[in-house]
């Protein structure tokens, strides 16, 4: 036991001490979150070309009741400059031509011409406008039937958005806002990570074992400890690395938290709470929208129950962690070289690569069958499971796929530690499936 | 007294029978040489020692007693292919290897402090194994081998990658450490060092043990009645009456002294050819050829295939 501390601790401190890995845990999360920002960030930067769009009128429905937006113009042409351009538009200064036929109205349909592929934007804003102009020409035509009066104005008053506000009951019937949108990017973000964890700290195994492999150390080392020592020691060092840096994550998540959250006074716990029961009684109303849109979410950050959430992470980490490194441990025992770990990966890496994508689903439907079952198979569990864990899973589920991944890990470390202990000694040429089936059998 | 032994000890690999009833027993304060062609099966008994593998049938011992687990803390094993942590520094990296073979991290370091002050290589400690040379990784593989004053060393080539001058260091601390009691056993393809070091010696050879006893003795055994003999006076040998009667190897006649190698039958003896050769020249020296090691080896692995 005294032996595999000591490897523990090798591989421990000679990993967390390289400058690589303080730059990388502390860059990651800014990367992450770039990764998670930019492209929603792109997606509503606006569209700022400014277009002339040529418009003729066949109907003159239309005509001249298209207004201009900031980047977007709207010229109405005669029909001999129309009939001129419309077949050599890319020519013309025009961006586009927007031609509406004389029968527009029964056939609700216009055309946009263009040389270049129109922009979703403006397409849809070429839309609303002339549904804006059409209805209001429909509704100024009910009213003038009717004589109604205020018509209008009654219609537009039965327009009403509804606020559902999601509640989850706690264990004592205390009543939280709870938030799907909360759970959904909660379920990502952790399912993210043990796929993320997963994959670097397995191949780091995997890169351990061919370098003691490779510098021919391994003969020296299990002429002192047992192979399946070795290899534990190994799997168990790189485990605290990764959970040294979920750990510095976890208290650099929670001071950028309190962090902003004392930017904005007043927003103490007790009181969001008191804000949540009040509405709840339908008490105080005119409460609510004092509570801008950050302390709405910090309330909803509150019912999140990161105990659970980190400790069911760590679990599944630790469990989907032993299972696939100790296969990873196996592939680079029995390689050696890294040009032979291909054929080997496959296997390994297509279930992670599954549950990736299983996550996208998962976190739309926690409750499906996809999230269910996928959440119960051991080799993908980890990663599908952490997705619907915010969200509420009942508990026999999270008992039921626990104990079936620990089953399967002891299974797996167990076979690992057979092909380990017969490859790490074997050199030259690449083993085939059927000799490392073979390696199982022998006997130590 | 004993210190070790393997007995009937028999290993086979998926297609490959590596030991045959292979049974060794070295004396306490020995070095034993555990010879044999490539591929004799050598690293597979050296494994079952360290108990990298075990056997599939036949036991190991040690102080008469089977072989336990933990024995292995008294066992230092310097296998043939080597290494070391690349990127890890030498000192902490002989601390981490010490403290594996049971010292502690005091002891061991107190062990280093000694044996790089020894081999002058002070400096090293905080260097990354990866800028020394081959052979001053070998040194540092050698100090970690040795550091535990294990009982049982277990050398497999340990003068690859070794110069001529620190192949004499290495000699001399083996020897040395033979003398403060510790029991080797020293696998090579160098046969000069073998005839050098070791008291005792074991060829193997296709999984079997073919050639076992003091290495003295098994020259002894191999000896093919062959002499060295300086003479003077004139001796023309085609023809001669002593060519009739013996084989004659050699005969060279210049003014440095007169040389003749010679062989006599089976049968005769070296009386017989004294006898005669004095009737024909004036003997200056009589040497019996006592084979090398390396002829033995030759001849006894030839003869096995």
């Amino acid at each position: 036991m005294h032996k595999i501390a000591l490897i523990i601790r090798r591989e421990y401190t000679t990993r967390v001490q390289k400058k690589s890995f303080i730059i990388l845990t502390l860059l990651m999360p800014i990367l992450m979150s770039a990764l998670f920002i930019l492209p929603a960030y792109f997606a509503t930067m606006d569209d700022e070309e400014t277009r002339t769009i040529a418009v003729y009128d066949g109907s003159s429905v239309i005509l001249g009741r298209l207004e201009n937006s900031e980047f977007t113009k709207f010229k109405f042409i005669p029909e001999e400059e129309y009939k001129n351009i419309k077949d050599k538009i890319q020519s013309s200064d025009y961006y586009a031509l927007l031609a509406i036929a004389p029968n527009f109205l029964t056939t609700n349909t216009v055309q946009v011409i263009s040389g270049r592929n129109i922009p979703f934007d403006l397409k849809s804003q070429i839309q609303d406008k002339i549904q804006n102009v059409i209805e209001k020409d429909k509704m100024a035509e009910v009213v003038r039937q009717t004589k109604v009066p205020d018509l209008e104005k009654r219609i537009e008053a039965t327009r009403t958005h509804i606020n559902v506000d999601t509640i989850k009951l706690g264990e004592g019937g205390e009543a939280k806002k709870s938030s799907t949108e909360i759970g959904m990017i909660l379920g990502y973000i952790f399912g993210f990570m043990i796929y993320m964890f997963i994959f670097i700290y397995g191949t780091m195994v995997m890169q351990g074992v061919m370098e003691e492999k490779q510098s021919r150390i391994v003969e020296v080392i299990i002429s002192s400890v047992k192979p399946f020592q070795l290899m534990m020691g190994k799997i168990v060092g790189i485990a605290f690395v990764g959970l040294t840096q979920f750990a510095i994550w976890v208290i650099l998540g929670f001071t950028i938290l309190s962090a902003s959250r004392s930017f904005y006074p007043g927003t103490t716990h007790a009181q969001q709470i008191q804000n949540v029961m009040a509405q709840n009684q339908d008490a105080v109303q005119a409460a609510a929208p004092q509570m801008d849109k950050m302390q709405e979410i910090f309330s909803m950050i509150d019912t999140i129950n990161f105990p659970l959430i980190i400790g069911c992470f760590i679990f599944f980490f630790i469990g989907g962690y032993l299972l696939y490194s100790s296969m990873f441990a196996a592939v680079g025992s029995a390689i050696d070289a890294q040009e032979d770990a291909q054929q080997f990966m496959l296997p390994i890496t297509l279930p992670i690569i599954l549950s990736i994508m299983v996550l996208m689903s998962a976190i739309k439907s926690p409750e499906g069958p996809v999230a269910f079952w996928f959440s119960m198979i051991p080799f993908t569990s980890p990663v599908v499971m952490m997705a619907r864990i915010p969200f509420g899973v009942p508990a026999w589920q999270l008992v039921l796929s626990m104990s079936l991944l620990v089953a399967t890990f002891v299974g797996m470390v167990w076979v690992a530690g057979k092909i380990y202990r017969t490859g790490i000694l074997m050199y030259g040429k690449k083993p085939s499936w059927k000799e490392i089936g073979k390696w199982l059998m022998y006997k130590s | 007294m004993e210190l070790f032994s393997a007995k009937e000890v028999s290993k086979t690999y998926a297609n490959h029978q590596a030991l045959t009833k292979v049974s060794i027993s070295v004396e306490e304060g020995t070095i034993f040489g555990l010879l044999g062609p490539n591929g004799a099966g050598k690293t597979t008994l050296i494994r079952i020692i360290n108990q990298i593998t075990g056997p599939d049938s036949g036991s190991v011992w040690l102080d008469g007693r089977p072989l336990k687990a933990e024995d292995i803390d008294q066992i230092g094993y310097l296998p043939e292919e080597r290494g070391l942590y690349k990127k890890m520094k030498v000192g902490e990296q002989a601390l981490y290897l010490g403290q594996l073979k049971g010292l502690s991290r005091r002891d061991a370091m107190k062990e280093l402090k000694i044996w790089f002050e020894k081999f002058e290589i002070t400096a090293w400690w905080d260097k990354k194994v990866m800028e020394l040379s081959k052979g001053m990784q070998q040194k540092v593989q050698f100090i970690c081998t040795v550091l535990h004053k294990p009982r049982l060393l277990i050398f497999d080539e340990p003068f690859s990658g070794f110069d001529p001058i620190n192949t004499d260091i290495i000699t001399r601390e083996i020897l040395q450490m033979k003398k403060d009691g510790a029991t080797i056993i020293f696998s090579t393809h160098n046969m000069e060092s073998v005839e050098q070091l070791c008291d005792h010696i074991a060829l193997i050879d296709k999984s079997k043990k073919i050639l076992d006893g003091p290495t003295q003795q098994i020259r002894e055994k191999y000896k093919s009645n062959i002499y060295d003999i300086a003479y003077r006076g004139d001796l023309d040998i085609h023809g001669h009456v002593l060519a009739g009667k013996y084989n004659i190897l050699s005969n060279e006649q210049n003014g440095m002294g007169n040389k003749l190698s010679i062989q006599y039958p089976d049968g005769s003896n070296s009386r017989e050819l004294i006898r005669d050769l004095v009737e024909h020249v004036e003997i200056v020296s009589f040497n019996e050829v006592i084979p090398s090691m390396n002829e033995v080896f030759i001849k006894v692995v030839k003869q096995n295939s």
